[in-house]
């Protein structure tokens, strides 16, 4: 029997302010920062500390919300979701649970089915956890070394029993060889904003194009800086399976340590065809937590349903109710830079690239701006868009940081896109060229004369060596009268060599085939 | 005659006469409770050399004419609730043994800023949660005018601070009376001010949406300067209301001509003490007197203030609560899990009040039971806050009882947690519509207990009640009474 997943989304995405939500530490890369170094006694929980809403968080979070298209709540209300671990130091987590900040979104998809809607149930504002370190001092190993924020895992009762929680140095259980947890509190009280889809998602497919186009789309807001990697963006699937054609929904596992796309899109795969071999050998599927588990490219069971936790919400008496005046929001709203889909339209629009084309220069932020910078210094689109996805593309990510504006300037590269249209160097010499003005910041043009690249565009020039290459060769120049018209190339690479490489291969090749018809 | 005897209010005009120093009127506020705080167990904590110090540090600014305010150089006592950067701050529970906090309690930090010394910290009920101070794991205050029975509480150990010539003021917390009790308990003026007109911040919460921090004088006119000088927004509490800072003046009026003051007619229950409700009837029969108008009026929801309260407050304490697992801060059980340090670490160091509170709460809030519980609450708070709207549409003041009873022999109550919440009853609905209270002397029982009467008002109307308590404290003694020698 065919079976049809049907899957929801929540992504947790931080909102990268200066500070935190509600106290005054900074947001620091939580990979990086040394630990409990952007801590104050209000994100550590002490007694008599008081919450005070970052307005800056707000402003990120009306960004993305107004971007989906949501309903924008005038006024929301924050809650305490209550349970235990040491990773939420007021031992209640705040967020937002019966008024959300916005509701209401959507987002259009294009996959290779066609445009795919995905409605976005509500998005709200809380605030990011601690880290978890858990240290295996002897042979009880421990795969799963760092929690990502992972409370599904902190909530069952299957703790793995050797599991101790400490302050940052722990003497004691370090010394007794039993394994003990590290608590990093740098990330407690980051601003996140929760997103959470209706389940409209049916392919792993839809899954990650959902994600790419959230995170292109935080990334173009500045809000967020799209790293899976580091956690500050999480995505958790909840994926049931039915057969297909069924009105009814079947049971629901949700998927957490998703911490890459190709995971994502692995995980959600997997546990399309587990759920579905289960239901087609008979079987139910349980109602669960899973984790992704990245060795074994599987999922694993971290909490079943009995486990659930009972998060006794309630409004947070320490928060007046989050006003949005109208004011305030039209501001945000007319800030709004374009957004990648309002930037895919136009370019296909004005430039003539194709959807595909399109895709691929929205997906970064930066990218597709170069591009428009290069096009606008007078090269056309399609060039434009070959050397930028092409030969610079493979430059930055071979240099491993990113798209990298100020390596080449767009200006720059136009000039070198300009010198192999006039003829005054060949297109394997541009390479050569960029990859020196990559490295160097030289211009193209100094770099041309100072090494004496410029090609020889001279029609008698190169009639001379075409002449000097046929005599040298008169056996090859026998075989292609003989009909061995592969034969061509041979002799056209000779000419070329001959050149030293510089020769305009147009004219050259447009001679030889004159020398070769005349003999 | 000891300078400890002297009021806030006469400490501060000879202070600034020059009459006498801070650092003499400090040594006699540290001598005072060096010779009583073994009677009273009010102070749990005593910084003498820090004290001395900001003693002189106001001495030195006056000499230069640069002293802050009126209050500079006086000697004050804070609930051990609020926190004081470099002080142990206990809440009354074993919980925070040893916790010294990094910060001070903003309501702190304005009257440090206006030069007040620090003298220590006062004993309360663990987390604040009690009547009586009994519930304290620091032992038991004893009311200075019987040591045989309870200060009140919460805010025990401030009132009998005040009460006890140990302190010219100090400063309390109020959830459901915690103020206004002990005050009425110990013969002292205390104010509970309007919800978020002073800043919570560095109150160890109890009840979010009820907690306020509240001042003890020897008079009105002490607890107004007091009070004056620490309510005000704060950046650091979102719920404090950004209201102009500013000294409150109590202009004695020669008449209360025009003022109408409402007395409730379901705060005059049976179960009351006679002599409490004696007093009160003679002191409103005086505003009547003075030329104020009494009106009775009717606040029908009160009877449900109590277990309405009994929900709401314990439900924000379980979750204000849960951040004491010995993980950061505090001491920590040794056990093999971490479940077994949360679990251990808060069975052994909670007292038996503050677990039964939690628990309470906790079932409060639980799926399935948080409509008709929690949520139910709320709606009948609602309620309770509008009864008080419709009063204050019809008069300026409520007058009544602070408490049923006078000040009970400690024990009394020991094995009845419901009794001691009837003690709240008259001082809970205040917290419940987030109305200031004041509670002063007018008269004392048949076992010269003092009796308390409470004044609340609308909203933000601390200077209107303060100036009303003026009036009755210029028209009578009751606040000048000398404690009985012990
Ligand atoms: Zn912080």
């Amino acid at each position: 029997m065919p079976y049809e997943p049907v899957i929801g989304l929540e992504v947790h995405i931080e909102m990268q302010t200066r500070s935190k939500m509600f106290c005054a530490c900074p947001v620091v890369d939580s990979v990086s920062a040394a630990p409990n170094t952007a801590v104050c006694p209000i994100c550590a929980g002490h007694p008599g500390t008081l919450p005070v809403v970052n307005a800056r968080a707000v402003e990120f979070a009306l960004r993305v919300a107004l971007a989906l298209g949501c309903q924008i709540n005038p006024v929301s209300i924050f809650a305490r979701k209550n349970y235990f671990y040491p990773d939420i130091p007021k031992g209640y987590q705040i967020t937002q649970y019966e008024q959300p900040l916005a509701e209401h979104g959507k987002i259009t998809l294009h996959t290779s089915q066609g445009e795919k809607t995905i409605r976005i149930r509500r998005a709200h504002l809380e605030e990011d956890t601690g880290k978890l370190t858990h240290v295996a001092t002897d042979w009880e190993s421990d795969k799963r070394i760092t929690d990502s924020a992972d409370e599904a895992e902190k909530q069952k009762s299957g703790e793995p029993a050797n599991r101790q929680t400490g302050k940052s140095s722990n003497e004691k259980t370090g010394q007794s060889g039993k394994s003990y947890s590290l608590v990093d509190l740098n990330r407690a009280g980051v601003p996140l904003l929760e997103i959470v889809t209706e389940p409209d998602f049916r392919s792993a497919e839809e899954v990650r194009l959902y994600a790419e186009t959230l995170r292109a789309l935080v990334r173009y807001l500045s809000v967020n800086s799209g790293d899976l990697e580091k956690g500050v963006m999480r995505i958790e699937p909840n994926i049931s399976v039915r057969p297909r054609g069924s009105k009814t929904l079947g049971t629901k596992v949700e998927i957490k340590n998703l911490n890459s796309f190709r995971a994502l899109e692995r995980g959600v795969t997997y546990e399309i065809a587990r759920q579905s071999a289960l239901l087609g050998s008979g079987r139910i599927v349980l109602q669960e937590t899973v984790g992704w588990d990245e060795g074994r490219q599987a999922t694993y069971s971290q909490r079943s349903k009995e486990d659930a936790h009972d998060y006794r919400y309630f409004p947070e008496p320490d928060l007046p109710p989050l006003v949005i005046d109208t004011a305030w929001l039209e501001r945000v709203r007319a800030e709004l830079p374009e957004l990648p889909w309002q930037r895919a339209q136009r370019l296909e629009r004005d430039f003539g690239l194709s959807a595909a084309e399109v895709a691929r220069l929205v997906e970064e932020k930066d990218l597709g701006e170069y591009f428009e910078q290069v096009v606008q210094a007078g090269v056309s689109p399609r060039l434009a868009f070959a050397w930028v996805t092409g030969e610079l593309t493979s430059l930055m990510n071979a240099a491993g940081a990113g798209f990298d504006f100020s390596k080449v300037h767009p200006k720059e590269l136009a000039a070198l896109i300009g010198l192999v249209a006039a003829g005054t160097i060949n297109q394997p010499t541009a390479k050569t060229v960029l990859a020196e003005m990559f490295t160097s910041g030289q211009s193209a043009a100094n770099i041309v004369a100072a090494r004496g690249l410029a090609q020889i565009s001279d029609e008698t020039a190169i009639a001379r060596l075409v002449a000097e290459t046929c005599a040298e060769n008169p056996a090859e120049v026998d075989s292609f009268h003989a009909g061995k018209k592969t034969v061509f190339n041979f002799l056209f690479g000779q000419v070329m060599k001959k050149a030293g490489g510089k020769a305009n291969p147009q004219t050259a090749r447009a001679l030889l085939s004159q020398a070769l018809r005349q003999k | 005659m000891s300078l400890a005897t002297l009021s806030l209010t006469q400490a501060s005009r000879l202070l600034q006469r020059g009459e006498i120093s801070s650092r003499e009127l400090t040594r006699a506020a540290l001598d005072s409770i060096a010779a009583q705080n073994g009677r009273l167990n009010a102070f749990l904590f005593v910084d003498e050399p820090g004290a001395l110090k900001q003693a002189d540090a106001a001495d030195e600014s006056r000499k230069r004419k640069a002293a802050p305010s009126p209050l500079s150089g006086i000697p004050l006592a804070v609930k051990d609730v609020l926190t004081v950067a470099g002080m142990p701050c206990t809440c009354g529970s074993k919980i925070l043994e040893n916790y010294i906090p990094p910060f001070t309690a903003t309501a702190v930090k304005k009257l440090q800023e206006a030069g007040m010394v620090v003298l220590g910290k006062t004993n309360t009920d663990e987390f604040a949660m009690g009547s009586s101070t009994e519930n304290s794991a620091y032992g038991v205050t004893r009311n200075p005018w019987d040591l045989s029975r309870v200060p009140g509480g919460s805010s025990g150990g401030s009132a009998a601070a005040v009460a006890a010539r140990m302190a010219c003021a100090a400063l309390g917390s109020d959830t459901g009376g915690s103020v206004r009790q002990p005050a009425s308990f110990c013969g002292v003026t205390g104010l509970k001010p309007t919800y978020g007109r002073v800043s919570r911040y560095g109150l160890v919460a109890y009840g979010s949406s009820l907690d306020s921090v509240g001042a003890f004088g020897r008079s009105a006119q002490d607890v107004a300067a007091i009070f004056s000088a620490m309510q005000g927004s704060d950046p650091l509490d979102a719920t404090a209301q950004n209201l102009p800072a500013g000294e409150i003046s109590l202009e004695a009026p020669d008449n209360l001509q025009g003022v109408r003051i409402g007395v409730p007619k379901e705060y005059f229950i049976d179960g009351i003490q006679p002599a409490v409700e004696k007093k009160i009837r003679e002191a409103i029969a005086l505003f009547e007197q003075l030329g104020a108008e009494i009106i009775e009026i009717s606040l029908p929801h009160t009877e449900y203030a109590l277990p309405v309260y009994y929900l709401i407050a314990p439900a924000e304490a379980s979750a204000n609560l849960a951040r004491f697992d010995g993980v950061r801060y505090g001491p920590r059980a040794e056990a093999e899990t971490m479940w077994d340090v949360f679990t251990k670490t808060r069975g052994e160091k909670f007292g038996d009040e503050v677990q039964r509170r939690i628990m309470l709460g906790t079932y409060a809030l639980s799926a399935g039971y948080y409509d008709a519980f929690y949520g139910q609450a709320q709606k009948v708070r609602t309620l309770i806050k509008r009864d008080f709207e419709q009063a204050f549409s019809l008069v300026d003041a409520i007058a009544c009882p602070v408490a049923p009873t006078t000040a009970f022999p400690i024990g009394a109550h020991g094995d009845d947690p419901l009794a001691m919440y009837l003690e709240d009853v008259f001082t809970l609905p205040a917290n419940l519509a987030g109305v200031p209270g004041l509670a002063f002397p007018v008269g004392f029982d048949e076992n010269q207990l003092p009796v308390g009467m409470q004044l609340m008002g609308p909203h933000f109307a601390e200077a209107a009640l303060l100036r009303l308590a003026h009036a009755y404290q210029q028209a009578t003694e009751w606040h000048l009474a000398i404690l009985p020698p012990l």
